[in-house]
């Protein structure tokens, strides 16, 4: 019951920040010099269809009606039809959204794998060569643009190499072959046993998801270490370490045992970025993703993919942020 | 079943702007199955001269020394993995705040568990059986539910008995308790040091008492030593202490107040730069 209530009070936030999300959204959807109407109907419209539209669209009305007719929109789902592609935006998205989760999260897998370790290990041997390796490491993903760091790899591995198959998700002959489940490519060939296209979707995957993971990397690397130097000087470390513990056992059970939950806020705050920030690589590596979809809808000021894209990507920061608070809630003892 | 500790000329330092700081300046103790107190105000190299028996000293911390043995373990050359085996297993450290004594996301059971386990062999089911039995050692009443309760759900005297518990689970030889009790309340301070005194005695350990309370330290203890800036500057039997030379211990001693012999005043602790030399 406590507990119960514990977990509501860290949702308690979510309408507030909802509301505002969608407030500025709206917002945005006014104030840019973009006309709707003649996005739809074009320049050279005759002046009685473009004050039709208008007034089918609801961009006669007040601005307070006029949000309102946008958030009943909104809660049914309905984020209005993207010129360019003339598909409804959530179909849309629903289509390039999979391509980028999939993205993120082998990114985000990768940058777990190497940037925990790394900070914890650093922080073990605080002001070493290995802690200052692993610093002007971790500073270089933060520097290097990514798309700076997209165009070497594939330079190198592409180019010159010839070691990683080109941009995109797969190649061109396993183009339809593996049919739509998730829209995650290799889940989905590994879901119908095509492991030919499995592994040529990994094989795809791999650069973009190297530079991805680079770009977390420093984030995830310092904050690790931080925590870690922090938890390390703990009156606990000594106890730990007069019972006469390993040292891998105090490193790894009762110093990164009390910062683990700590971390999961970091690692959800990492995982929208991906999320919302592949945008470069994506296009960099012509990944079919939001943030290719994006970028091309704010190239054609196509105004509702861009808004509806937005959006999308607000709820991603919401939706992981509840998550890692609930996380907080439900795995720390200090808090339950 | 006890260990000797001998101690000769333990020197610590620590490096500062101005070249190395020497905080314990030649200390020498030898114990046995007995109980020693070390008192002596704050700062004055009691913590860092008890813990270089394990070697549990800060890492900026130099140490030198002409003998440190445990056993016949010789402790300045000893690496990590001979310390381990003295480390919980042979002599255990209780440290003053069970607040950050513990750790705070591991269960009380779980910690004490584990200390079983990293000294004898056993399955987690056993450890954590081992453990609630510690408990109840430490007179925790409802040792079982305790067992499942994490440090901040546990009270001051509550969270030290577990840390005591934690420290007896491998049988050591040798307790050393810094201020056990400094950072209790008042009415379980008595409790707690009884409860160690009790099981020290019974299970035939030496123990190391460290206190800036000199007559509650001669009171649990066969002998005290006490200390200033860095050095010993007496030692003597607990039965001793009024013929107490040195005019720290005595000053220490005036200093308490007494129901007995109540002064309208309580004096000054008096300091004096030659102490030093
Ligand atoms: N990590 C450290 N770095 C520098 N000086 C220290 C450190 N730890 C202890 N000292 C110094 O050593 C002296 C003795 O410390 P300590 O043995 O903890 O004293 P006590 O336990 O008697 O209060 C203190 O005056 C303190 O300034
Ligand atoms: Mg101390």
């Amino acid at each position: 019951m406590r507990r119960l209530r514990t977990l509501a009070a860290g949702a308690a936030s979510v309408p507030i920040t909802l509301f505002g999300l969608v407030l500025i959204t709206f917002v945005i959807g006014r104030i840019v010099p973009i006309d709707p109407v003649i996005a739809i109907v074009g320049d050279h419209a005759p002046p009685d269809v473009i004050a039709h539209v208008r007034a089918e669209l609801g961009l006669d009305k007040p601005l307070p009606v006029q949000f309102l007719i946008y958030v009943d929109r909104l809660l049914h789902g309905n984020l209005g039809r993207s010129v360019m592609t003339t598909h409804p935006v959530t179909t849309d998205i629903a289509h390039y959204f999979p391509a980028t989760i999939e993205l993120a999260t082998a990114a985000i897998l990768i940058a777990l794998a190497v940037g925990i370790p790394l900070g914890v290990f650093a922080a073990a041997r605080q002001g070493s060569r290995f802690d200052h390796v692993v610093r002007v490491l971790s500073i270089g993903g933060q520097s290097v643009p990514v798309f700076v760091l997209g165009l070497i790899f594939l330079l190198v591995f592409y180019v010159k190499l010839g070691i990683a198959p080109g941009t995109g998700q797969q190649s061109v002959i396993y183009e339809g072959m593996v049919p739509y489940v998730t829209g995650m490519h290799v889940v989905d060939a590994a879901l119908s046993g095509q492991w030919d296209a499995f592994e040529d979707g990994l094989a795809h995957l791999a650069l973009p998801a190297l530079v991805l993971a680079y770009y977390s990397l420093g984030y995830i690397t310092r904050m690790t270490r931080a925590y870690m130097i922090d938890a390390l000087r703990g009156e606990y470390i000594v106890t730990a370490r007069a019972k006469g513990l390993s040292a891998r056992r105090i490193l790894w059970r009762h110093a990164f045992g009390n910062i683990a939950v700590g971390l999961i806020t970091v690692i959800a705050l990492a995982y929208a970025n991906l999320l919302s920030g592949a945008v470069l690589t994506e296009t960099v590596f012509s990944w079919p993703g939001l943030g290719l979809y994006l970028t091309v809808s704010l190239l054609n000021a196509d105004m509702n993919a861009v808004l509806g894209a937005t959006l999308v990507v607000g709820l991603v920061y919401i939706g992981l942020n509840l998550l890692a608070d609930l996380a907080y809630r439900l795995f720390d003892p200090r808090v339950r | 079943m006890s260990a000797r500790v001998e101690m000769r000329g333990l020197r610590v330092s620590f490096p500062s702007p101005r070249g190395p700081v020497e905080v314990v300046r030649g200390v020498s103790l030898d114990l046995g199955a007995e109980k020693l107190g070390i008192v002596g105000e704050s700062g004055s190299g009691k913590s860092l001269t008890a813990r270089a028996i394990l070697k549990l000293l800060p890492a900026a911390a130099h140490i030198r020394a002409e003998r440190l043995r445990f056993d016949d373990i010789d402790v300045l050359t000893a690496g990590e993995r001979q310390m381990r085996a003295i480390r919980g297993r042979r002599a255990g450290l209780i440290l003053q705040d069970p607040k950050y004594a513990l750790n705070p996301v591991m269960t009380a059971g779980a910690q004490i568990a584990e200390a079983w386990r990293a000294h004898h062999r056993g399955r987690r089911r056993q450890a954590m059986e081992a453990a609630v039995e510690l408990l109840a050692q430490v007179r925790i009443r409802d040792p079982a539910r305790v067992a499942g309760l994490y440090p901040h759900e546990l009270s001051g005297g509550m969270g030290q008995r577990v840390m005591i518990a934690m420290m007896l689970a491998p049988d050591p030889e040798l307790l050393i308790a810094d201020e056990p009790t400094s950072a209790l309340d008042a009415t379980v301070q008595a409790e707690i040091l009884r409860l160690i005194d009790d099981l020290v005695s019974r299970r035939g350990m030496g123990l190391i008492l460290i206190s800036h309370d000199l007559p509650l330290v001669s009171h649990f203890c066969d002998r005290v030593m006490v200390m200033y800036a860095g050095r010993v500057v007496e030692e003597l039997r607990a039965a001793d202490l009024a013929a107490a030379r040195h005019p720290y211990t005595r000053g220490l001693l005036d200093c308490m107040p007494s129901l007995l012999h109540p002064k309208p005043r309580l004096p000054v602790l008096a300091r004096d730069a030659a102490w030093n030399e």
